[in-house]
């Protein structure tokens, strides 16, 4: 059954995010044979366009307005709306990052439709579209499908694919003007406090702090490796209790959850809390004095020894290997 | 001020996940209010305290739901309300907001807090879902929360940048870690709590169908992540193993 799937893509920083194109990745799969049609809106996003079309885009839309400067789900959902009753998709599918958990509930209650919120994976069975999802912060994973009508999803950054970059990929750009009522929210400032630009949910690689770093400067170390391997740094909430660093970067069941491809655990014993956030890794090292750490239980390479003579030595020896090739 | 939160029972942090016949087991589990829930009714009692007004933290659930409202109510809320669900079969987030909607229809509002997400489901929508059935502004992820007559101001946690919004009441917002420590409730709070007024409404009293909410997604399977082997714990000098490590990382799992 071909379907027509409305991809709205989001943009960080001028550039668009690469859930985005992992969303267009799993577009295509809805689509089966259909339409894949990527959205970008902004107050100036015209310029983005031709990348969704390297990522699978098969037609984009742009929606330019000044009211679209800064993201508000007020503002935001009103052009979304207008794009969605002109384009009449099957499928709508975002990325599970903060713009689109805050947006998405109100799209879907304004559509009257079902909403599966963070999926990891898809798969077409038939006529179906079944979408895996962690539960209880992935201890568990339930698959669940829309019933019946519009198929609305988000999903979770680094679990799907991108296509493979094709840059002689192009197609029909249209802008869609969109009228904006008032806002009842405005953005007022925002204060960038992410230190690496590394955001935790998207990151490739992380490497984490628990209570063993024991203090923020304790925290420098684990920013030098950071820095060398361009990770995100992440927290337990034992170190995020003892205050040795911001709550924004706590992972766990409170906190966030986290898929990179690899997961280097300092200093953290491996309270399930804690692994509910990062088991789910591709790759997990943990660095831990305590032979017993529940940590070693999850990791797949675990040295057993003082965290800030390890790190160090991390941190020159990928410096040395990455620097020779 | 009209303060009400919305509140949801979730298994406590530490259980860990059972399955059996193929739905997740809460024999023995261990309940709290969700810790997202949490920030939200100490914001409320705070709201209140300065302001003046009444915080009811409303519920939706069975008859054990009254426990974790009691104990909101010993945090210091002043009224509980829980709307039994028992009855309905086919249940997901757009009936959870439909039926929080339905209750709010005739209620006089001027803030409503939640979590941002809970810890079982974590989908993170049924708040803006009501706000939305309401037709009322949202804010999400807060972190910071304040009131100058109707004008609100509010820090929210966006992916690690903090975001500040203006807005006005009527509002809903979801409470991120951050936000505030939570109380314990005190002895004194828990024997208040007591008396403290908790109503139980079945769904039935609410003006809704059944048909009306029946949900739009269905699970078709849940089950339980593939056990993790242990790994690998490396032996010898600690400069050997570190360079071990890096060449496994390069060579054998081919992450960096």
């Amino acid at each position: 059954m071909a379907r027509k799937v409305l991809v709205f893509a989001e943009v960080r920083e001028n550039e668009l995010r690469n859930v985005s194109f992992e969303a267009l990745a799993a577009a295509k799969d809805i689509a089966a044979g259909g339409e894949v049609i990527g959205v970008v809106a902004g107050e100036s996003v015209s310029g983005l366009a031709e990348t969704l079309f390297h990522y699978g885009a098969d037609r984009v839309i742009t929606v330019e307005n000044e009211k679209l400067k800064a993201y508000t789900n007020d503002g935001y959902s009103q052009a979304y709306l207008q794009v969605i009753d002109s384009v009449q998709p099957d499928a709508i599918l975002m990325g599970h990052t903060a713009q689109g958990k805050d947006i998405s509930p109100k799209l879907a209650s304004k559509l009257s439709s079902g909403l599966i919120s963070d999926a990891t994976g898809i798969e077409i069975d038939g006529e179906d579209v079944i979408f895996t999802r962690p539960i209880y912060s992935g201890k568990a994973f339930e698959k669940k499908k829309v019933k019946e009508g519009l198929i609305f999803a988000t999903i979770r950054p680094n679990n799907i694919s991108v296509l493979e970059k094709d840059e002689s990929r192009s197609g029909e750009v249209v802008n869609e003007d969109v009228e904006i009522k008032d806002l009842r929210t405005i953005v007022k400032e925002v204060v960038r406090k992410s230190t690496s630009g590394v955001d935790l949910s998207e990151a490739k690689v992380i490497v984490a702090g628990g209570r063993g770093v024991k203090s923020s400067e304790g925290f420098e170390p684990l920013n030098e490796l950071a820095e060398v391997l361009g990770a995100a740094v992440g927290a337990s909430r034992g170190a995020c209790d003892a205050d040795y660093c911001d709550y924004s970067l706590q992972i766990g069941q409170t906190g966030k959850v986290v898929t990179p491809d690899l997961y280097i655990a300092c200093g953290i014993s491996g309270a399930i809390q804690h692994l509910a956030g990062m088991s789910n890794s591709k790759v997990i090292v943990a660095i831990n004095k305590d032979p017993e750490a529940n940590i070693f239980n999850v990791a797949d390479y675990g040295i057993v020894g003082d965290l800030f003579e390890v790190v160090p030595m991390l941190t020159e020896e990928f410096k040395k290997v990455l620097q020779t090739n | 001020m009209n303060i009400y939160v919305i509140m949801k029972r979730t298994f406590d942090t530490e259980e860990k996940i059972v399955i059996e016949n193929g739905q997740i087991s809460d024999e023995g589990v261990e309940f709290i209010i969700n810790p997202y829930d949490e920030y939200a009714i100490e914001e409320a009692i705070r709201l209140r305290d300065d302001n003046g007004g009444e915080v009811t933290v409303v519920s939706i659930g069975d008859e054990e739901v009254e426990k974790e409202l009691r104990t909101a109510l010993a945090m210091g809320a002043d009224k509980a309300v829980l709307i039994n669900n028992e009855d309905i079969e086919d249940s997901d987030q757009f009936t959870t907001a439909s039926l929080l909607a339905a209750y709010f229809e005739d209620k006089e509002y001027d803030l409503i807090l939640g979590g941002n997400v809970s810890n079982d489901n974590s989908t993170g929508q049924v708040g803006p879902r009501l706000a939305e059935q309401l037709d009322i502004p949202y804010v999400t992820t807060i972190t910071k929360f304040e009131l100058d007559g109707e004008k609100v101001t509010i820090e929210r946690d966006v992916e690690g940048d903090v975001e500040v919004i203006e807005t006005s009441l009527p509002l809903l917002v979801t409470a991120q870690q951050g936000l505030n420590d939570p109380r314990y409730p005190s002895l004194p709070g828990i024997m208040k709590a007591k008396k403290k007024p908790l109503e139980e409404i079945d769904y039935d009293d609410l003006d809704i169908d059944e048909d009306e909410i029946e949900a739009k997604t269905e699970t078709v399977e849940i089950f339980l992540p593939p056990k993790k082997e242990a790994g690998k714990i490396l032996e010898g000098e600690l400069d050997e193993q570190v360079q071990e490590l890096v060449k496994l990382l390069r060579q054998e799992a081919k992450v960096i």
